[in-house]
């Protein structure tokens, strides 16, 4: 193989791109050719590094110094500088408080996060199986197949821990087991890759940054259950996702990984890419299998599960990206270093999607049990322009807001249910004194509204009622009882609806109900948003909305 | 690619991959310090660089970072390259693309210093 002095790795995940990194890629190329540097410099495109906002970015090794914010005409000074003279573009290099820090090392936002499930995200070529093997991949599944029983698997998995991190935080190891048990000559793996909750990226880029972990944890996931087959279900708008994928896919089949005889073993297993149109109820399992089996994306009843009835009516263990993610780690680590992370109900790490009003937004991997404040302060740098922390929704729509008196919360499966908030996929909005509560439970329940696929009646029809409600009190119509029937309406749809969607679509307003009552009052008594946002008689209207910052 | 038939196969595999990757891990055995300074290069650095890479390729040597550097101000001994291994850092001064494949040969690899070419020891 070709030895290179310097490896440039450009950030090739979808935000850098969107934000201009494919043009700093050709003129850095151009730049490279001119001075003759092209043996020299191995640039690699890599997946997400999870300062999506600073993107693009790019990590120049042996040094580990990271550019930020890169545009095609900085590529002559990186050149000419830094690749040929030694000297780091300091003016480009990631800042904090006016002090440039070398390296990745002594970022706080890189610095303070644990990362298994990222390991390799901006590290390795996604799109080069031999990166993923050098950093042990495949490790995982050949100590699987060779010395450990479909049994000792499962044992392993179940020991970890892991709980599933698409949202419910069902123990995964339980789930693989109930699939064992059944008898069946065929069963199905899924993985669910259809994320769909506003602001959460964590799955797309783990699938675009290191395809091969998920095929692995698949693989040795059919390996315990006794599955042939699995089904990846992403969505289109993830086309980087999917591509990646099929690079994986073909990547893993040519190298015996995947297919008949996997190592030479008398294990073969096969993975399908499945495309989902979209639809933000296909993430729930049991409308996601009838997508896959080409129905209408509806839920079905349960029972029977999945585990026992799923994709063709055989049995399916679906997992998360995530969830699948960490199996590779705790396969080759084993239970106990997994342990060594999070709490003991909630071990291992999670990663979170910070958004919102956060100095730094991104990807964010941190064991179970991180305090909010450390997520918001020690590694997303705080809240920018002097603003004060008002509340954190996680969860996206499915969730609830965390309040500022609970910031010092433990980020775990029931600390964040006992506040009515749940851990969700992950994502992580943050909000300042100049978001108005009620316009967030209505910004989150209108996409339920929109996302309900019909088929129950609280949940068509009762999201739609209690968005009538709040659209009535933010626009200073609203009466005091309103506030009763919306949390009586909530609670009914909670208990009624069918799927997971209309369970939890009530959680946004009932959440800010319970802690910011006074802002829905201030709306309906006094006619008057606090926060300035809500377009109420004839007030001037705020005009830094929650979700749509300018980028300053 | 090849099919790999067992966890042998795979093994080995990694070994080769991961010394492909090891400029991006901080641990290495070597490393070659280059002075990149204005008199540095004028003096020929460049081309002792190229020589450097080339005999590391040639000798499929991979345990090794190399790191350019600006002037240490000793300007009347350029090039000068720096090698620190077993924790030791030598430099070379006056150094010719030729000198660089024997310094690269016997001191990258082999951990013979080449003592009638060190300037000065760390």
């Amino acid at each position: 193989m070709k030895i290179y002095r310097i490896h440039a790795l450009i950030c090739a995940g979808a935000q850098c791109i969107a934000a201009g990194g494919n043009g700093f890629e050709d003129a850095l190329k151009d730049e490279l050719k001119k001075h003759e540097l092209l043996k020299e410099v191995n640039i690699i495109e890599t997946g997400c590094m999870g300062s999506c906002q600073l993107g693009p970015l790019m990590a120049v090794y042996p040094e580990g110094v990271i550019y930020t914010k890169l545009k095609p005409e900085d590529a002559k000074e990186i050149v000419e500088e830094h690749f040929l003279k030694g000297r780091a573009v300091k003016r480009l290099m990631w800042k904090e408080k006016e002090t440039v820090l070398p390296s990745l090392s002594e970022i706080p936002f890189f610095a303070k996060q644990t990362k298994i499930v990222l390991r390799n995200c901006g590290i390795i070529n996604p799109e080069d199986i031999n990166e993923y093997i050098a950093q042990g991949g495949y490790e995982a599944l050949g100590k699987a197949l060779t010395e450990m029983t479909r049994e000792d698997v499962i044992q392993v998995v179940k020991d970890s821990g892991l709980r599933g991190r698409g949202g419910a935080g069902f123990p995964t190891g339980k789930k693989w087991q109930l699939a064992y048990e059944q008898d069946s000559p065929i069963k199905y793996i899924v993985c669910n890759a259809d994320e769909g909750d506003p602001g959460a990226y964590m799955n797309r880029s783990v699938l675009e940054g290191d395809p091969h972990s998920v095929l692995e944890g698949m693989t040795i996931a059919g390996y315990a259950i006794g599955a042939q087959k699995g089904f990846i279900y992403v969505r289109a708008e993830y086309p980087l996702a999917v591509k990646r994928l099929e690079i994986a896919i073909k990547q893993a089949k040519q190298a015996g990984l995947l297919g008949k005889n996997i190592l030479g073993t008398n294990f073969s297993f096969d993975i399908e890419l499945r495309i989902g149109a979209g639809a933000f109820v296909c993430g729930e399992e049991t409308a996601l299998i009838n997508s896959i089996e080409g129905k209408r994306g509806e839920p079905r009843k349960k029972p029977p599960f999945p585990v026992q009835k799923g994709v063709f009516g055989f049995p399916t263990v679906i997992n998360n990206v995530e969830t699948l993610a960490n199996i590779p780690v705790i396969i080759e680590k084993g239970a106990k270093f997994f342990r060594s992370f999070g709490t003991e109900k909630s071990p291992g790490t999670k990663v979170f999607a910070l958004a919102g009003k956060v100095n730094i937004t991104g990807l964010v991997e941190v064991p179970l049990g991180t305090p909010l404040r450390t997520i918001i302060y020690d590694i997303g740098g705080g809240i920018p322009e002097g603003h004060s922390f008002k509340a954190a929704q996680t969860g996206g729509p499915s969730g609830g807001v965390i309040p500022s008196q609970y910031i010092d919360v433990p980020m775990d499966y029931e600390s964040l249910t006992s506040l009515g908030a749940i851990m969700g996929s992950g994502g992580l909005i943050v909000m300042d004194e100049t978001s108005c509560m009620v316009d967030v439970a209505k910004f989150f329940l209108k996409f339920t509204v929109d996302e309900s696929c019909g088929k129950c009646t609280p949940c068509r029809e009762g999201t739609r009622q209690m968005l009538n409600i709040l659209e009535r009190i933010t626009s200073g119509k609203g009466q005091m009882e309103d506030l009763e029937l919306l949390e009586k309406l909530g609670n009914t749809i909670k208990l009624a609806s069918l799927c997971g969607l209309g369970q939890t679509a009530p959680n946004p307003v009932l959440t800010t109900l319970r802690y910011f009552r006074d802002e829905y009052i201030a709306h309906i008594k006094d006619k008057k948003c606090p926060s300035n946002v809500c377009k109420l008689s004839s007030e001037v209207k705020n005009e830094r909305k929650v979700f749509n910052r300018s980028s300053s | 690619m090849d099919k790999i038939k067992s966890i042998e196969d795979l093994r080995k595999l990694r070994e080769q991959a991961k010394a492909f990757l090891r400029t991006r891990q901080g641990e290495v055995k070597v490393k070659i310090y280059i002075s990149m300074g204005t008199v540095g290069i004028a003096a020929g650095s460049r081309d002792v660089l190229l020589a450097i890479l080339d005999e590391l390729q040639k000798r499929n040597f991979t345990d090794v970072q190399i790191i350019e550097r600006g002037s240490m101000g000793l300007d009347v001994e350029e090039p000068v390259v720096g090698v620190d291994r077993d924790g030791v850092v030598v430099y070379y001064g006056h150094v010719a693309p030729e000198m660089a494949r024997q310094i690269v040969a016997s001191h990258v690899i082999n951990g013979q210093i080449i003592s009638d070419w060190v300037i000065a020891k760390e």
